[in-house]
């Protein structure tokens, strides 16, 4: 496969559109935990309860025209090959949940990939809103209309006190995670963000790497999402994680500010000799692809560098990791293949952009 | 001391770790230190399950950790009539087995629902078409003007003016959710 046609195929929209202040924020999310009220949660649920629940859910997707996201697809994880999983699990379009420990699980994906409805997973249903840059209550809006169109279909499990019970008591109440992805690397280079992370989670947010819990913060990305899912409507919980998210964008954009004044020579030369190992390495590991991508990244924020395009950074983090190079590849790879594969990979990406 | 990491540079950072009572020590180098710096923020959530850190938030509510009355009383054990999970089986996995369960276990459940929601135990968002939420809105409404009546026949002014608000906030709540769902 040419890599232009792989990346027709393997980008998703977050991925490549811009979004309000994409500069810092590379994607919003919203995700909705709901659950069947007749069936047994997924931790204690039998086999026929499981078919059942995707059989209501191809009935609803049959039942009513809802357009809106275009043609809808729906996937069985026990159908799918195991590097296919990986593949949407690093688009963040599944969970690693659902692709390694819910063996009834599957998911419904719009043709833009911004919706995905993860089905029997933690929870029965988990509806998925994925828009770039800085769009929370868009994709707050979106995740709802979904959220109303299968409720008229499905009988949720629903207390007026709790709200929607969910699995887990984390989760209770109003079902939602939002989160933002955030690039920081002002707030690393500056070493503000160490300052940073404990007055966040005080204000009851949480902050974590790039894939989820326990992850890294590769390419200096941070995921910021909601703690508390109970007591809050949807519509504060939102605001109130935005809220946080601007006061970090205008101290992000100070810190580059500071960076540019103080040590400019430094910093150019920081981004180019990233983009020089980018543009000419033969072998490259994912920690140190990720550093580079985000160096680069920053050059082109701050002008240094221009003919390269921002999503470059998204696109390329995302494509680089083992499953996206395996698929790329057409079979699987040793780890010291991949860093070869990961190398070769951004180069005739880099290139694809001179020659435009 | 040399840096458990590298194992060349003589270690600079001396720090313990305490996770779930137990104690890493860590010595490094300053360089080590920095390249790892940004995987010890997030390091201490991996190998940490969440309904470990469950478990240990219902254990010590004191509701729960009451002794029995008797060395012979046998206290019951808490079961789900629809999904028959038990409750230390909840505290195992953390996950309940049904809708159900957040009824049969209410009352271990709403401490924890606090502590894990910054103080916040009752649902204050969206509620689904068919439930309604002007009829729930107006029936809460409804106890607490009796509540009202009572505190001032009391003469308790001041928790009258608290449920004075609170009728007020919803109030102008059942307004927006007439204007915006009917």
């Amino acid at each position: 496969m040419s890599l232009e046609r792989f990346l027709k195929t393997a980008v998703s929209s977050w991925m490549s559109e811009e979004g309000p202040d994409s500069d810092i924020v590379l994607s919003s999310r919203i995700r909705l935990a709901r659950n069947f009220e007749d069936y047994k949660f997924p931790t204690l649920f039998s086999h026929e309860d499981a078919k059942m629940i995707i059989v209501n859910m191809e009935d609803t997707i049959r039942k009513s025209d809802f357009q809106k996201f275009g043609q809808i697809e729906l996937l069985k994880i026990d159908e799918l090959q195991p590097l296919q999983k990986r593949v949407l699990v690093e688009k963040h379009l599944i969970s690693p949940h659902l692709a390694e420990d819910s063996p009834y699980g599957a998911v419904l994906l719009t043709e833009n990939e911004e919706v995905s409805i993860m089905i029997n997973e933690e929870d029965h249903i988990r509806i998925q809103c994925l828009f770039p840059g800085l769009q929370l209550s868009e994709a707050l809006d979106a995740a709802n209309e979904i959220d109303d169109w299968l409720e008229s279909n499905i009988q949720y499990a629903f207390d007026e006190k709790h709200g929607y019970l969910t699995s887990c008591p984390t989760n209770v109440g109003t079902g939602l995670r939002a989160s933002v992805m955030m690039h920081l690397p002002g707030l690393i280079l500056t070493q503000q963000i160490n300052r940073i992370i404990p007055a966040i989670n005080q204000l009851g947010l949480v902050v974590r790497g790039i894939y989820g819990e326990g992850s890294e913060a590769l390419g200096n990305i941070f995921q910021i999402s909601n703690q508390i899912t109970l007591g809050k409507s949807e519509e504060d919980i939102g605001n109130d994680l935005k809220g946080v998210v601007s006061q970090l964008i205008s101290q992000e954009r100070s810190a580059r500010e500071a960076l540019r004044k103080t040590s400019n020579i430094q910093l150019e030369d920081r981004i180019f000799r990233s983009l020089g190992v980018l543009a000419n390495s033969r072998i490259i590991e994912s920690k140190e692809a990720a550093r580079c991508l985000s160096d680069v990244r920053l050059g082109i924020d701050m002008g240094f560098i221009e003919e390269l395009p921002k999503t470059i950074l998204n696109e390329l983090m995302i494509l680089t990791q083992p499953g996206f190079l395996q698929q790329y590849a057409g079979g699987p790879l040793r780890p010291h293949e991949r860093d070869i594969r990961r190398a070769a990979l951004i180069r005739e990406r880099l290139k694809m952009e001179q020659e435009k | 001391m040399i840096c458990q990491e590298c194992n060349q540079r003589p270690a600079a950072l001396h720090f313990t770790k305490i996770i779930n009572g137990e104690k890493t020590e860590v010595q490094l180098c300053e360089k080590c230190a920095q390249e790892k710096g940004e995987m010890f923020i997030f390091n201490s959530e991996t190998g940490f399950a969440f309904n470990n850190l469950l478990a240990g938030l219902l254990n010590i509510d004191p509701a729960f950790q009451k002794p029995s009355q008797s060395p012979f009383h046998q206290e019951e054990i808490l079961q789900c009539e629809h999904c028959s999970m038990t409750f230390p089986q909840f505290l195992k996995i953390g996950r309940f087995g049904c809708a159900q369960c957040y009824e049969t276990f209410k009352e271990q459940l709403n401490p924890v629902l606090k502590r894990l929601h910054s103080g916040n135990w009752t649902h204050n968002g969206k509620i689904p078409k068919r439930i309604g939420g002007g009829l729930h809105l107006r029936k809460q409404i409804e106890e607490l003007k009796n509540d009202l009546r009572n505190s001032i026949s009391q003469e308790e002014f001041e928790k009258a003016a608290e449920i004075r608000d609170e009728i007020r906030t919803l109030e102008k709540k059942l307004a927006g959710s007439n204007k915006g769902g009917e």
